[in-house]
């Protein structure tokens, strides 16, 4: 059914450290691995050799270039995948119903045989987080690695997402962030985690924790007096030297 | 957006095929026997045309009938059942009025209603979206009735109606415009709301995921034509609107004169709907830095 639960009982979701992840690309590899060979349709590829290659992920890094106001630039690595929001414009427009968010974790998910392909969960998310598989004609997403995380024929480690599992800067973390004692949700509250566009009101469950502030360190060099630039009114030799160069 | 020709064809045929059904439901002309026949016929091709033509950018259209099934939130759903009640309910009144020379004015009625009705829910699946502040306003669907009324009325040889209605539907095209310029700005979203990372300084888009493009770069990100967009609006208005309004009023043939005026308008709401489209801005191209 397409219309949203009023609340689910617990809201799994991941928490994306900003300042921690390297730009690796190691989730997105991962993602496309193990998600390529379970849940539905594989992720196909178009050209994958040639020019023009494109192809189906549900995970991708982008980077970006922040300029403060004073010091240097910033490059901060920006993975991006389904949020999974509490009210999620994708579920409500779906026409078939194939697109849902469960009541028992939140998760949103699409039952691939019941999607005609017609895309327009893919216009309504504003997060890039629906691609649809052009050799499938289906709407692929994250499940949030559905079919690992209740998996028990899986050593208890790997019941987390792949992108979780791999991701060797500890930058991704899995858990329940509608239970306010669990790691993820302290993890939130103590370091500011933050939604993507909010203004939008789609109240995603993933949460995205912001750079640390640089550190500024003071004037500690014990060479620097020493180290002056070139006088203002140079005199004697360098004096001549600046007035001939000068007149050149 | 990317403006795909079988959603654009799409719209222009199937609205302008339902505002026909709309005038002949209201008995505007009030035909009976085989030119009530050719009129029903018309528009028939027009809307069931389109509605097919929405089916070739399905991924899988031999499941479009489960497209019926999520009315209840869903404005594709609505536009499903809108157009299939519209297309029976007609189909029994326009038979009555061929075979039987018998005119039932309330199911007419009930028709009129629900082809605009189709109208309008194709018109919401656009406007709701957020993700498109182009789009996400109450004039996207006040655009789309006025045309498909403007075109109906022209189809039907409505005569001064038509007139009206062609200028009425210009004006709101202008208006649509003008206001849909300065939405994307107006929405708040920006590249820093879309990260998170304005509290820091200015965002520039510094390295895509991929060299090569993707699903959402093809599907929402559309730069080609926008250059010359203001050139096609004056086109599209001179197509639409301004042509056939001097054709109608014209001392020739008014047969002949109608058929070239409904010729005209279909091509100028064809450069209207491909303006529509390409001219939108999806918010996810922030992240990608571009529009």
């Amino acid at each position: 059914m397409t219309q949203l639960p009023e609340t689910t009982q617990r809201k799994l979701g991941l928490v994306i450290d900003l300042d921690t992840c390297v730009g690796c690309h190691a989730c997105v590899i991962s993602c496309k691995g193990w998600n390529t060979e379970n849940y539905g349709a594989p992720l196909s590829d178009q050209n994958p050799y040639n020019k023009e290659a494109s192809g189906t992920f549900l995970n991708r890094v982008h980077s970006y270039e922040v300029q403060p106001d004073i010091g240097a630039a910033q490059l901060i690595h920006f993975p991006k995948s389904c949020l999974h929001c509490d009210d999620a414009p994708c579920v409500t427009v779906c026409p078939t119903g194939a697109s849902y968010k469960r009541v028992e974790d939140g998760i949103v998910l699409v039952n691939e045989s019941d999607c005609i392909g017609c895309g327009l969960c893919a216009w309504a998310c504003p997060y890039g987080a629906r691609e649809l598989d052009a050799a499938e004609g289906v709407m692929k997403k994250c499940t949030l690695c559905v079919d690992r995380i209740y998996n028990e024929n899986l050593p208890e480690e790997d019941r987390v997402p792949s992108c979780v599992r791999t991701c060797p800067a500890g930058a991704r973390h899995f858990g329940d962030l509608g239970d306010e004692d669990s790691e993820v949700s302290q993890l939130v509250a103590e370091r500011g985690g933050m939604d993507l566009m909010p203004e939008l009101g789609t109240k995603p469950v993933n949460k995205y924790l912001p750079p640390r502030p640089k550190d500024t360190l003071d004037e500690i060099d014990i060479l620097a007096p020493l180290l002056a630039p070139v006088a203002e009114d140079p005199k004697g030799f360098m004096g001549w030297l600046d007035k001939t160069l000068e007149k050149l | 957006m990317h403006p795909a020709p079988s959603v654009i064809l799409f719209t222009t045929l199937s609205g302008i095929g339902f505002g026909l059904l709309a005038f002949l439901g209201l008995g505007l002309p009030l035909v009976t026997g085989w030119l009530a026949f050719a009129f029903f016929a018309v528009a028939y091709l027009l809307a069931v045309g389109g509605l097919l033509a929405s089916t070739f950018h399905l991924g899988h259209p031999e499941r479009a009938l489960k497209a019926f099934s999520q009315w209840q939130t869903s404005w594709l759903s609505r536009e499903a059942w809108a157009a299939v009640g519209a297309l029976v309910v007609m189909g029994v009144y326009g038979a009555g009025l061929v075979f039987l020379d018998l005119r039932m004015p309330i199911l007419g009625q009930i028709g009129a209603a629900l082809s605009l009705a189709t109208v309008y829910c194709t018109s919401m699946i656009y406007a709701q979206l957020k993700t498109v502040p182009r789009w996400n306003m109450p004039l996207t669907p006040v655009l789309f009735v006025s045309l498909s009324l403007a075109g109906g009325a022209l189809l039907a040889g409505a005569g001064f109606l038509a007139l009206i209605l062609l200028g009425s539907a210009g004006c709101v095209q202008i208006a649509y415009w003008v206001v849909g310029d300065t939405r994307l700005k107006r929405s708040g979203t920006t590249i820093e709301s879309a990260t998170g990372l304005g509290h820091i300084g200015s965002v520039r888009a510094f390295e895509p995921p991929h060299t090569g493009t993707n699903y959402l770069m093809s599907e929402f990100m559309h730069v080609v034509g926008r250059k010359h967009a203001a050139k096609l609006r004056i086109i599209a208005l001179g197509l639409m609107v301004l042509a056939p309004v001097i054709l109608i009023m014209s001392p020739f043939n008014y047969v002949l004169a109608l058929l070239l005026a409904a010729a005209t308008h279909l091509a100028g709401v064809c450069v209207s709907r491909w303006l529509f489209f390409a001219q939108a801005e999806h918010i996810v191209g922030l992240y990608y830095g571009k529009r």
